[in-house]
């Protein structure tokens, strides 16, 4: 497995490490819940160096064939959410693409399909440069209602970005590029910076006392409660965006890779759609539980936690199009022993969050 | 009284026929923070190595088993508000049933507390 440039600074912190996506990664520090509170109530650093990063240089057009967002309408120093499909409409990966200048973009992809992700794009991607610089890049995401005071006090920097836009900044003497953008719900940046200065950063960050190391247990309570798809639970190669209810994220104006196949897939009607839900009691609906509407099975769960925040059980999952609506009672089973009551539910599940303070 | 500790890091402390159990330090270390105990109910009778109880944690669902073939006779029900108790004090105020033992020779095949210690330094 793969180790990031932090990985000794966890150790150091005697964190639970777990796999993920191939990587060896650090699951939880002090303890989930603590860490999700920080991130919710002051702020909290996570070690998303698995993430991929590549750097494409030309024409927005032809990213525009590759990828659902609208890339050509981008701003420079504006990134934008969308997916690159694969031949049958489902979603190969879903990724931002920051536009970094007139012919210039970076775009930020998941650690487990980043290979997959390289290749697809060398191919979609005729004319233009791609560059996999992972590698060489760290990624540090500081998240939480203090993040930009913190940045401040740590760094000297004021970031003052808007939701979704990105600059580039003097971090330790390098030029670091910081994104208004995250994965928690709360005001939030992520930090991309060559991987040498990695654990330097990392430090100074802790180094404020109001900061806390988090991993990636906390990190899925926090977007679970954002009502946020995690690729390989939520969404893959079997889903389409409007099944996973992200049709905002397809810019249907242009032509781009799958959508044909994506376009044939809607006339044809969904085959399953995605819905979130909240349940009753302390007790938290998992992964693989099944969905029941009036007895009868209707689909599977495929995110679930107990939120801290709200005291209940939330999770998102897919039924058959048509089987439920906003309010409608269903219960979670495991199919053995647990049942737990819940209602459907709009996402996100937690509002009136720091994220666009 | 003493204490004893199965290799699924239960742990009961026994009086004679009475004993009290719950899960060791370890075990909560090792499912985090605990959110919900489903408690058994008060009277079931239990063979040994039956599920108690259910222990959901942030991380996942863990069944507890019974360390000896008993009877339930009270249960912690401040777990119900409290589940964070048994990561705060899991050999104490973390209980989770006290138990009437049906066959007092069942606590000869458990560890002592010594035994469970080298038990736990083994698996790392």
């Amino acid at each position: 497995m793969k180790l990031t440039p932090l990985y000794g600074e966890h150790k150091k912190l005697v964190a639970r490490f777990g796999a993920f996506g191939g990587w060896y990664m650090p699951i939880s520090y002090e303890g989930i819940l603590a860490e999700h509170k920080a991130c919710r109530e002051s702020a909290a650093v996570f070690d998303i160096c698995h993430m991929g990063e590549f750097l494409f240089k030309g024409e927005a057009a032809e990213l525009d064939k590759a990828v659902t967002q609208n890339v050509s309408g981008l701003g420079e120093g504006k990134s934008r959410y969308g997916f690159l499909l694969n031949d049958k409409g489902g979603i190969t990966d879903d990724l931002i693409i920051f536009r970094i200048s007139e012919d210039e973009f970076m775009i930020v992809v998941n650690a487990a399909t980043a290979g997959n992700d390289y290749e697809a794009l060398k191919k979609l991607l005729r004319k233009g440069e791609l560059s996999d610089v992972s590698g060489e890049t760290a990624k540090i995401d500081i998240q939480g209602p203090l993040s930009r005071d913190v940045l401040k006090g740590t760094l000297g920097i004021d970031v003052g970005l808007k939701y979704f836009n990105f600059g580039h900044f003097d971090v330790l003497g390098e030029r670091a590029l910081i994104s208004r953008t995250g994965y928690t719900g709360e005001l939030g940046y992520e930090i991309f910076i060559n991987s040498v200065k990695a654990v330097e950063l990392w430090n100074r960050l802790l180094g404020d006392g109001r900061v806390r190391p988090a991993g990636l247990g906390a990190r899925d309570i926090l977007r679970l409660e954002m009502g946020y798809s995690l690729y390989g639970n939520d969404i893959d190669e079997r889903t389409t965006p409007d099944e996973a209810g992200l049709d905002m994220f397809v810019n249907y104006d242009k032509d781009f890779f799958g959508k044909k196949e994506l376009v044939s897939l809607k006339e044809q009607g969904m085959r399953k759609t995605k819905i979130a839900f909240k349940t009753e009691g302390r007790r938290s609906p998992r992964s693989h539980y099944r969905i029941l509407r009036e007895g009868k099975d209707i689909g599977g769960v495929t995110s679930g936690v107990f939120s801290p925040v709200l005291s209940c059980g939330i999770g998102l999952g897919f039924v058959k199009p048509g089987a439920v609506k906003d309010g409608d009672g269903i219960t979670i089973s495991d199919g053995k022993r647990v049942e737990l009551k819940g209602k459907i539910t709009e996402v996100p599940f937690l509002k009136d969050t720091s994220l666009r303070s | 009284m003493d204490i004893y500790y199965t290799k699924d890091h239960e742990w009961i402390k026994v009086e004679g026929r009475s004993a009290i159990m719950g899960i060791s330090a370890y075990a909560v270390k090792q499912l985090g923070d605990i959110t919900y105990v489903e408690l058994p109910e008060t009277g079931k009778e239990l063979t040994k190595s039956d599920v108690v109880c259910t222990v959901e944690s942030v991380k996942a669902a863990s069944d507890i088993y019974a360390p000896v073939t008993a009877k339930v006779t009270e249960v912690n029900t401040s777990l119900d508000a409290s589940p964070e108790k048994m990561n705060e004090s899991p050999e104490e105020e973390g209980w989770i049933a006290k138990l009437e033992i049906s066959s007092p020779d069942d606590v000869n095949g458990l560890m002592t507390a010594e035994k469970y210690e080298e038990f736990v330094k083994s698996l790392g």
